[in-house]
């Protein structure tokens, strides 16, 4: 066993030296072959690991492969620690991966740097990898850090784009304002518990619990100071509220890195990571509070915004960053395992869905606002059919006690939990309110998303200026922003303007998918919340003993368990009012641009914001650093000073300084010799 | 294995009095120049070897100093040499890039060959030197005299204001090394020995400390530099060559930090405590500040200067947490920053050399032509940036972690570098290889030929494997940091 998960995390890294090494000489379809067959390999493997984990009874191991840092007590090792979270986290990555690096062949058939973009997806796999069976807070940076890289990278792969390259930087540099918390989150569990190993640390934990910290000159609770610190992080990588601006503008890069990175894995990091310190967050009362708030509020606020956005991507993006929100607030109210479980089934639908948005671009010949769609499903049947369980996936549609699809499950089991925490707390009672709204929500953009783009009128085609026009990528995009397309331009000119369904290569993953967004919640539910759930987990989640959330969500009222269903009946209703029964009638309310419209369509305002305040003071202040601190003042009292000095003395005192630099340095040398001789002749005496 | 530390040091001395002998039989032109540059080649190369052969002789588990030297000179004085864990690795660390230097300068230096090689290798005897020396006078003739071969490299081989910019190098330098020299001797006075062992047994009594600490400050902190006496750095990397840059940037300010573990924590311990705030603040001053700057900058050299700066930072105030790791990640950080921070200057020289600008503007889209460089920039660009994975990484999280029990504000404040440095990085890696080329002069630009390849391959491999096996380094330094804190503690809980 544990040379197979030596081979399964280090299959990817092996395709991805290969490909960005080598994939120049060897070629396109030797690179894509072999990251997409060790992709696959990972894939099996994982699904091997993660079946004997829930059904072969195999104890958690942690495989040590070499030393990291090790001073003192902080010790770190390159490990692969697999356990239940691991388990499930294995199959999650490599399965989205394998099968987002299949329907790569068929999405990036046009494009002139394939071995690039595989290897950087191989990269990504096994950073992400890494990251998940990391034993120590080091390995987990490590990944952390990893899979911001290979973001960074693809969001920016195609680089000539000023706007595909100002988006990846953007979020590497939010992602990195989470990592201040994380990094500074990791400097006090060292301190406070004398160890970075989570096996060493997790029993420590209890006796910390009521300890205070001192911390930038305040006494704080130890183990809330830490996890509060290290959810900053999870709050930068799972894009939370207030640094969520990145993950909308990281749509820029492809659409299958959207739905491999920025939907099913890299942004469930965060979450993944608050279940895996759960043993930390149930000592932290109020870290475990500020997480629920946020996701609460993120899970609303990007509910929200997602209802106005045009760009078929960027509402997918949005639903991301909601449905990250109701992980989050899943695992503050204590019910990890739901957090998980919802993880687990976001990824097959959400990827899902972003494939298939995939689909629909790349049948549109690269158009991405929904505007400018319409009527696809007699184009794209296949593609039409398998969103649409996306969408009912997303939206949670299933009978209670009988079944329903995928989201279903996991996202009932949030909200109830919410409920039942709302019993003893406020903060439950908040998220669950917002559960049930934002639910609301998301039936409503979801279904707006597939009316929009399948049903109704064509709006293509018969738009003469299409072509001139623009290519509809959003309303930020600059002009030069459409190298993507013009990559494409052959393809795109080689039919006519008619959508088309995608090739094969694409359709298969996508059918995968659809078969987990079925049935993945109906198969797994009793593993991941229901009777089996504690043989399933066997400790690697940790629940306080006071914590019954879980349990208490399975008992509680019935209008708690259907509620979910009626107000996303609601949702489908509104949107197929507005968009589907009174087609324009949604153009025409956008028209007005009521001041409701304007908020949301600007994303609450938030990138304008932030620019106004921290990125313009970090060029003020540069500038005045720069140009008053040290040419001013230092270089003024210092050296030019001196300088005007020296050369106000010198024309009086002759030609002194003769300007030539061997003068000064005989000097300088001079100068010390005589000292020196002066001194050892004085000291010798 | 006596004598090694001198044969180390002295050997590229061999190789100028070689070229030397060239001049003196009267050879000059492009053949003498060529041969020339072979020997410098060779000279340090030969150089390196043995500076492997010293690692790995090394004995990593004694603290104490190795490979002892000791020869009676006049007046009471001796020529003593000996190297610890502190040291061993920035000999190492210096006969490593000062081939690369060479290789650098191959076809981009042409006028005064000759003399410009014989700059490189007098100063890689001299800042040998400093790592080995063991005796105060003798440490004090190598790190001035250091100063005159990068002086006149940067006079004489440098770009148009050259002559400012070694005018405020010296200035600055010059200032130190007064102070510093009179600490010297008061030392010995007191004292009553120049041995450094003996001195760092020696306990300087309590109203002395904080003279002599002050004096040795004023010219470590030039040196390395800390806010606010760097404003000579940016100025010297920009009109230093790229060789100049790399040396500048990869040993000479490393002197600064060494002279801080070597002389001001053992022997002025107390003082070392009771100043420690205040290296804190400067340091944590000197991150936010100059990576706001650099952020600003629209030369690449001057933008990466910066960064030094604010890397630099992140040494200095580990030096004073007083911890293990702290010291570690101070030592890491100074060989990582040696590595990278080469390779960026590097990575800068090879567009000079093709372009002759630095200036960002011009710039911008070298992807499309130079796939290669630009991955090797990138790579850089991350270490720079202190990605995990890279030796970046390892320097900054340790210095932070050790400088986090020490204060926790300078924790906090420091760790904003983190994000700063993405910034700046980042931004500047967009704005020279990102994008279309537009600017019509790169659009014959050409990748990395064969020597270039040659030049970054070391660089890049030590860059990951420090990254992924930073317990090499902390192995070899181990011993002789924890003597070091633990003397400290010591004292000053005595």
């Amino acid at each position: 066993m544990q040379q197979l998960v030596t081979l399964l995390v280090f299959a990817p890294l092996v395709g991805a030296i290969i490909a960005g090494l080598f994939g120049r000489r060897i070629g396109n379809v030797a690179s894509q072959s072999v990251t997409t067959g060790l992709l696959l390999l990972a894939c099996g493997l994982s699904w091997y690991t993660f079946g004997q984990w829930t059904w072969g009874h195999m104890e958690p191991f942690t495989v040590a492969i070499a030393p990291f840092i090790n001073i003192g007590d902080f010790q770190s090792a390159w490990s692969i620690r697999i356990d239940g979270l691991s388990a499930v986290m294995l199959v999650v990555v490599t399965t989205v991966s394998a099968l987002v690096h299949l329907y790569s062949w068929g999405y990036m058939a046009e494009d002139d740097s394939k071995p690039r973009f595989f290897a950087y997806l191989s990269l990504f796999t096994f950073a992400m990898l890494a990251l998940v069976t990391a034993a120590d807070f080091m390995q987990l940076f490590f990944g952390w850090e990893g899979v911001g890289l290979a973001s960074y990278l693809l969001i920016g792969f195609w680089f000539k784009k000023p706007t595909a390259n100002a988006a990846s930087i953007k979020a590497f540099v939010v992602n990195r304002v989470g990592d201040f918390g994380f990094a500074l989150g990791i400097m006090t569990v060292f301190w406070a518990f004398g160890t970075i190993q989570f096996a060493e640390l997790f029993p420590l934990i209890a006796d910390g619990a009521s300890k205070t910290w001192t911390f930038i000159g305040r006494d704080w609770p130890l183990v809330d100071l830490a996890c509060v610190l290290l959810f900053i992080g999870a709050m930068g990588k799972s894009a939370q509220f207030f640094l969520h601006t990145w993950l909308p503008d990281a749509m820029e890069g492809p659409t299958p890195v959207s739905a491999l990175i920025h939907a099913a894995t890299m942004v469930t990091a965060g979450v993944y990571m608050v279940c895996l310190l759960s043993p930390m967050f149930e000592y932290a009362p109020v870290a475990k509070q500020v997480v629920t708030l946020i996701g609460a509020v993120t899970a609303l606020f990007a509910a929200t915004v997602g209802l106005a956005q045009n760009d078929i991507k960027r509402v997918i993006a949005y639903s991301t960053c909601s449905q990250l929100g109701y992980m989050f607030f899943a695992a503050g109210v204590g019910a990890y395992e739901a957090a998980m479980f919802h993880l687990f089934t976001h990824a097959f639908f959400k990827a899902l869905l972003f494939l298939g948005a995939g689909s629909v671009i790349h049948g549109m010949h690269h158009e991405q606002d929904m505007r400018k769609m319409g009527g696809l499903w007699k184009y794209m049947p296949f593609t039409y059919a398998v969103m649409t369980i996306g969408t009912i996936a997303i939206t949670g549609v299933g009978i209670p006690g009988v079944f329903g699809f995928a989201g279903f499950y996991s996202k009932d089991t949030i909200i109830e939990a919410a409920f039942a925490a709302g019993q003893t707390s406020g903060y439950g009672l908040f998220a669950f309110v917002i559960g049930i709204f934002a639910a609301g929500l998301t039936a409503f953009y979801s279904w707006r998303l597939a009316f929009m783009t399948f049903h109704g009128t064509p709006k293509w085609g018969h738009d003469a200026a299409h072509h001139a026009d623009d290519h509809g990528h959003d309303a930020h995009a600059a002009p030069a922003a459409h190298d993507d397309h013009a990559h494409h331009d052959n393809h795109g000119h080689g039919h006519d303007h008619k959508p088309h369904e995608s090739p094969l290569v694409m359709l298969i993953p996508l059918g995968v998918l659809a078969i987990g967004a079925i049935a993945a919640g109906f198969v797994f539910v009793g593993y991941f919340v229901g009777h089996h759930e504690n043989e399933f987990w066997r400790g690697a989640i940790f629940t306080a003993a006071s914590n019954h959330v879980l349990h208490d969500a399975h008992n509680v009222p019935t209008w708690v368990k259907w509620s979910p269903l009626v107000v996303s009946t609601i949702g489908l209703l509104i949107a197929a009012w507005v968009y589907l029964l009174n087609e324009g009638m949604g153009a025409r309310l956008a028209a007005r641009r009521g001041p409701l419209w304007t908020f949301l369509y600007n994303k609450w305002f938030f990138d304008e914001l932030y620019e106004a305040t921290f990125v313009r003071a970090a060029r003020f202040l540069g500038d005045v650093f720069w140009k008053v601190g040290d040419q001013k003042i230092i270089d003024g009292l210092g050296p030019d000073g001196v300088a005007a000095v020296s050369r106000a003395v010198g024309k009086r005192t002759g030609q002194l300084q003769t300007g030539y630099v061997y003068h000064y340095a005989f000097v300088m040398l001079l100068g010390v010799a005589g000292l020196l001789s002066f001194a050892l002749y004085q000291w010798s005496r | 294995m006596t004598g090694i530390l001198s044969l180390i040091t002295f050997l590229p001395l061999a190789g100028v009095a070689a070229i030397l002998l060239l001049k003196v039989l009267g050879q000059s032109g492009e053949r003498a120049d060529s041969a020339t540059r072979w020997i410098a080649l060779l000279t340090t190369l030969a150089t390196f070897a043995l500076s492997i052969l010293l690692t790995v002789r090394f004995d990593t588990t004694n603290p104490g100093f190795q490979f002892l030297e000791e020869i009676p000179w006049f007046a009471g004085l001796s020529y003593r040499m000996g190297v610890d864990g502190i040291s061993v690795l920035f000999v190492l660390l210096t006969a490593f890039l000062l081939p690369i230097c060479i290789l650098a300068s191959w076809k981009s230096v042409d006028k005064r060959v000759q003399e410009y090689m014989i700059a490189f290798l007098v100063l890689e005897t001299l800042v040998i030197g400093v790592f080995c020396a063991l005796d105060l006078i003798l440490f004090y003739l190598f790190f001035e005299a250091g100063l005159v071969p990068m002086f006149l490299i940067i006079g004489i081989w440098g770009g148009k204001n050259r002559v400012y910019a070694a005018y405020k190098f010296f200035l600055y330098t010059l200032l130190g090394s007064v102070l510093m020299l009179a600490a010297v001797l008061t030392m010995i006075g007191v004292a009553g020995t120049s041995s450094i062992p003996e001195l760092m047994r020696y306990e300087f009594a309590d109203w002395l400390q904080p003279w002599l600490w002050v004096a040795f400050f004023a010219s470590f902190a030039v040196k390395m530099p800390m806010w606010p006496v760097h404003t000579w750095l940016p100025d010297a990397h920009v009109e230093a060559p790229t060789a100049g840059s790399v040396i500048l940037a990869g040993i000479l300010l490393k002197m600064g930090g060494y002279g801080f573990m070597r002389f001001s924590l053992p022997m002025f311990p107390d003082a070392s405590t009771m100043f420690a705030p205040l290296v804190f603040a400067l340091s944590a001053i000197a991150i936010v500040y100059t990576s706001l700057v650099a952020f600003r900058q629209t030369d690449i050299k001057k933008l990466i200067a910066y960064s030094s700066v604010a890397h630099m930072g992140f040494v200095t105030m580990g030096i004073f947490s007083g911890n293990v790791q702290g010291e570690q990640g101070a030592i890491f950080q100074m060989l990582s920053h040696g590595v990278i921070s080469g390779a960026l200057f590097l990575c800068v020289g090879v567009v000079y050399d093709r372009m002759h600008t630095r200036e960002i503007a011009f710039y911008g889209g070298l992807v499309n032509r130079m796939p290669w460089y630009a991955a090797v920039f990138m790579l850089f660009t991350m270490g720079n940036v202190g990605l995990p994975g890279t030796s970046g990484f390892v320097g900054e999280i340790l210095t932070l972690t050790g400088v986090y029990q020490a204060s926790t504000w300078t924790a906090f404040a420091a760790t904003t570098g983190v994000i700063l440095s993405a910034v700046y990085a980042l931004s500047l890696y967009r704005r020279v290889v990102f994008g279309e080329m537009t600017n019509p002069a790169l659009a014959q630009i050409s990748d990395l030929d064969r020597r270039e390849v040659l030049i970054f391959a070391p660089l890049i491999l030590s860059t990951l494997y420090l990254g992924l096996q930073p317990d090499v380094v902390f192995n070899i330094t181990g011993a002789s940091v924890e003597a070091l804190v633990g003397a400290w503690r010591a004292a000053v809980a005595g």
